[in-house]
């Protein structure tokens, strides 16, 4: 204790926090490739990250979020919701501007903008009006949910079958990479993925997530915008949803009262898995991809093998969610 | 000594991997005596005291309870058999009340399983009253002031039957007054026969209060001795392990030129009308008893609460909505709640040192080269000393922490620097440097403002005082009429004359 310099950096160890996720991660493909001789397929893997890519695009936002000391909710719904909104305005316009892009384009950005306004009207009001998070994204979650019923009067909001077929290639197609495709999906995905971490790890607004969420007070005595950059955590959250439902909805052409369920949990999961710590404080963005593709893998499974049936994937995300925790308090204890 | 102890320490060392933090301490609690340890912040004293109440095991030695090898796994267990402690931070239930935070675990029952609320509110009342407190037993720990909690940790410690009570600076929080209190009870608690350890940065309490004095330093006993042995002089050499003539360092005149200049500075219900002037290169005191309206002031003055105030910087007016207005206009405050509000204790050195003045290091991203060189600069000024810079800010000392604090305040280049209970829980050699370096602030140029309750830091440091009396300023002094009994005058009202502000 009495040297006056104090070393840069004490010896690197293997820190199980930081390779657990990528263990498990492992185990979860060596499993898969003794179990069925397709899971590492081209067409498997394509098929797999296309469509964690919702889910992943979604939880880039959510990292920032639980990072910051908050939890949202309301994704699933929201991403219904906005969907739902977006058939709409695509059908409402379909007549007057033909079945072309632009009809896309209007459609995108009418989702692109329900989602900015609807992080902005939760991040109202958890930072203004003061209600806990948790609350407010849990009354949000039931309002997109019963809109987006109601929009589509119980049943199904679905778009022209010319229109659908016109819009598939922005969910199947993409740049082609050696033996796989990469599809516009997985594309954007990786892009935001990318632009997600270098955010958290190396921006001053990441560096305040994370004060916030260690502590406000001592966020908001060293002169940190405390309700701004909380307010923001909500709207990027938001702005991702917007931007993973125009992935999804050309994928079926439809949205219904069941489009989204239990996507929220699936996104915390994820977020949870990569080492996000869920008190706030700590998140890491590279670790919420890998907690991303990991339950996407063990969906795939459950569909390729026949030990466990698909029915039971929530039961199962549900109980890796808590094992998460479980070992993140572990840790917290040790140390 | 005399008697024979009650808990002993035999041989005791304790390690923390290859850190040994205590070496062959021997030590003993003997009924009816204070024992007083004292000792620089990482001395070792939390350890000797947690290996006392069975917090942590002793790598050698033993305790002994009653001459007997006792082996306590938990501090319930140590609890049980009549050892109880009181910790700096609270371990309070802030939502319950008084009365049932006293009886928590122990609650008395009537009938089948209802509680005798009846009873035990007149017993924890009883107990209370004798302690001076006047607070209702039903009112709410959270809406108690930070003394009146410290009377309810030891009301329960009492409660409990102690036959060694072990306190760790359990003066930190209050105020002259309270602590008189404090010390007529441990004199009550002396008389029946317990066996007190008692631990504070004040040598003039240890003095006063204490019957043996034990003085460690890097884990050693440097000296061990009844009390009268010591002066305080004394005990500050053997505890920093060389002399400490000149504490506070000389004063200069400072310049004529204003700048900072506040009217009516009010922050709804706790401050009213605050008026007073900062000159450059001066260390202004502000003074008054706990609960004045000096924190509240100062950061109303920051945009940390709702306040309104004219304020001129340099003179130029300036609005302060927020902090970051505030370090805009040239100001920094360091608070007087290092861990709460000041540091984020589970980070690492760095990024504490550089989230007030992030925006000096970020081009688009965060050059983190530039800040491991902030951080570099940062030890060499303050003299910060740890293991190593990526260990959490918990682990550090409280002297290095409130380094650290400094440091990162003063990133910010502030030309006025507003310091909250500077020294507040630090030991004497870091208590030091710290004066120094405030004194060196204001040398360069730089204005100093220092919210302090001890009453020889006020004396110390400042070139002029500002006294506050329930949220009101209540004075001033000028440099030559700075003492010990004008300032408690002002501060408590006896002079029966309140400036109109």
């Amino acid at each position: 204790m009495s040297d006056t310099t104090i070393p840069a950096s004490s010896a690197p160890r293997i820190n199980l926090q930081v390779i657990g996720p990528l263990v498990a991660l492992a185990v979860l493909v060596v499993a898969g490739a003794l179990m069925n001789g397709n899971f590492l397929s081209a067409g498997n893997i394509t098929n797999v990250l296309s469509r964690s890519a919702f889910i992943g695009i979604i939880a880039v936002g959510m990292t920032f979020v639980i990072t910051s000391g908050g939890l949202d909710l309301s994704v699933g719904s929201m991403a219904a919701f906005i969907a739902g909104c977006m058939i709409l305005v695509i059908n409402y316009f379909a007549d007057s501007l033909g079945q072309s892009w632009s009809l896309f384009g209007i459609g995108a950005l009418a989702a692109l903008v329900l989602g900015v306004v609807a992080g902005f009207v939760n991040g109202i009001l958890i930072t203004k009006v003061g209600i806990e998070a948790f609350i407010v994204t849990l009354g949000t979650m039931g309002i997109y949910r019963s809109l987006v019923t109601w929009i589509a009067n119980g049943g199904t909001l679905s778009m022209d079958f010319e229109l659908r077929t016109l819009f598939r290639p922005v969910y199947f197609e993409g740049i082609p990479l050696g033996f796989m495709t990469l599809t516009w999906p997985i594309l954007l995905f990786a892009v935001i993925a990318i632009v997600g971490e270098i955010v958290m790890r190396h921006t001053a607004y990441g560096r305040h997530c994370a004060a916030i969420g260690s502590n406000e007070q001592v966020a908001r005595y060293s002169a940190v915008k405390v309700d701004r950059v909380r307010m923001m955590t909500y709207v990027i959250l938001g702005l991702l949803v917007g931007l993973a439902t125009i992935l999804y909805v050309p994928r079926l052409g439809s949205a219904s009262p069941s489009t989204g369920v239990l996507w929220e949990l699936e996104a915390i999961a994820a977020v949870i898995i990569g080492g996000t710590m869920l008190k706030g404080g700590f998140g890491r963005v590279w670790g919420t991809v890998t907690g991303v593709v990991i339950l996407s893998l063990i969906d795939n499974l459950l569909n390729l093998t026949e030990f466990v049936s698909p029915y039971l994937n929530g039961a199962i995300q549900g109980v890796i969610i808590i094992l998460a925790v479980v070992l993140q308090r572990q840790k917290k204890a040790e140390r | 000594m005399s008697g024979t102890p009650v808990l002993e320490l035999v041989h005791v060392s304790r390690s923390f991997g290859p850190v040994e933090v205590l070496h062959d301490l021997n030590f003993a609690l003997v009924p009816g005596r204070v024992h007083a340890l004292i000792g620089e912040n990482g001395a070792g004293k939390s350890t000797a005291m947690k290996i006392l109440c069975g917090y942590l095991e002793p790598t050698e030695g033993e305790v002994r309870l009653d001459g007997a090898p006792a082996h306590f796994r938990t501090a319930q267990e140590a609890e049980a058999r009549g050892i109880a402690m009181i910790h700096q931070e609270f371990n309070l239930a802030e939502q319950l009340s008084v009365e049932e935070n006293m009886f928590l675990g122990r609650e008395k029952r009537k009938g089948w399983r209802l509680l005798n609320k009846a009873e035990m509110q007149a017993e924890a009342g009883a107990l209370l009253r004798q302690l001076g407190m006047v607070a209702d037993v039903r009112t709410r720990i959270s809406d108690l002031s930070v003394s009146d909690k410290q009377m309810v940790e030891i009301g329960k410690a009492l409660l409990r039957k102690v036959r060694v009570l072990v306190m760790d600076e359990p003066t930190a929080v209050l105020t002259n007054r309270e602590a008189s209190v404090l010390f007529d009870q441990i004199a009550r608690l002396k008389a029946e026969g317990v066996a007190i350890l008692y631990t504070s940065h004040k040598l003039d309490e240890i003095a006063r209060i204490a019957d043996d004095v034990t003085v460690l330093r890097d884990g050693n006993v440097v000296v061990h001795g009844v009390v009268g042995e010591f002066d305080e002089d004394r005990m500050a050499r053997d505890m920093v392990g060389r002399d400490l003539k000149n504490l506070f360092p000389e004063t200069h005149d400072p310049g004529t030129a204003k700048v900072l200049e506040i009217r009516n500075l009010s922050v709804p219900g706790r401050v009213f009308d605050l008026s007073f002037d900062l000159k450059k290169g001066e260390v202004l005191g502000l003074a008054g008893l706990v609960g004045a309206g000096r924190t509240e002031a100062m950061e109303g003055l920051m945009g940390l609460r709702p306040a309104t105030a004219d304020v001129q910087v340099n003179g130029k007016a300036v609005v302060i909505r927020d902090m970051a207005d505030a370090v805009a206009a040239g100001l920094g405050y360091l608070t007087e709640d290092r861990k709460g509000r000041g540091l984020i204790l589970g980070q690492s050195l760095t990024p504490n040192l550089t989230l007030l003045a992030l925006k000096k290091f970020v081009r688009r991203l965060i050059d983190k080269k530039a800040e491991e060189k902030a951080m570099d600069e940062a030890i060499q000024t303050f003299d910060i000393r740890a293991p190593s810079r990526q260990v959490a800010v918990k682990n550090l000392s409280g002297g290095n922490q409130q380094k650290l604090l400094l440091a990162k305040t003063m990133l910010g280049e502030p030309e006025i620097v507003i310091i909250d209970e500077p020294t507040r829980g630090i030991d004497i050699g870091t208590k030091q440097q710290i004066y120094q370096f405030i004194r060196k602030l204001a040398d360069e140029g730089k204005s100093v403002i220092v919210v302090s309750s001890e009453m020889a830091e006020i004396i110390g440091l400042s070139d002029r005082v500002v006294v506050m009396r329930h949220g009101r300023k209540a004075g001033e002094l000028a440099r030559n009429e700075i003492t010990e009994d004008a300032v408690v005058r002002l501060a408590m009202g006896l002079d029966g004359q309140e400036y109109a502000a």
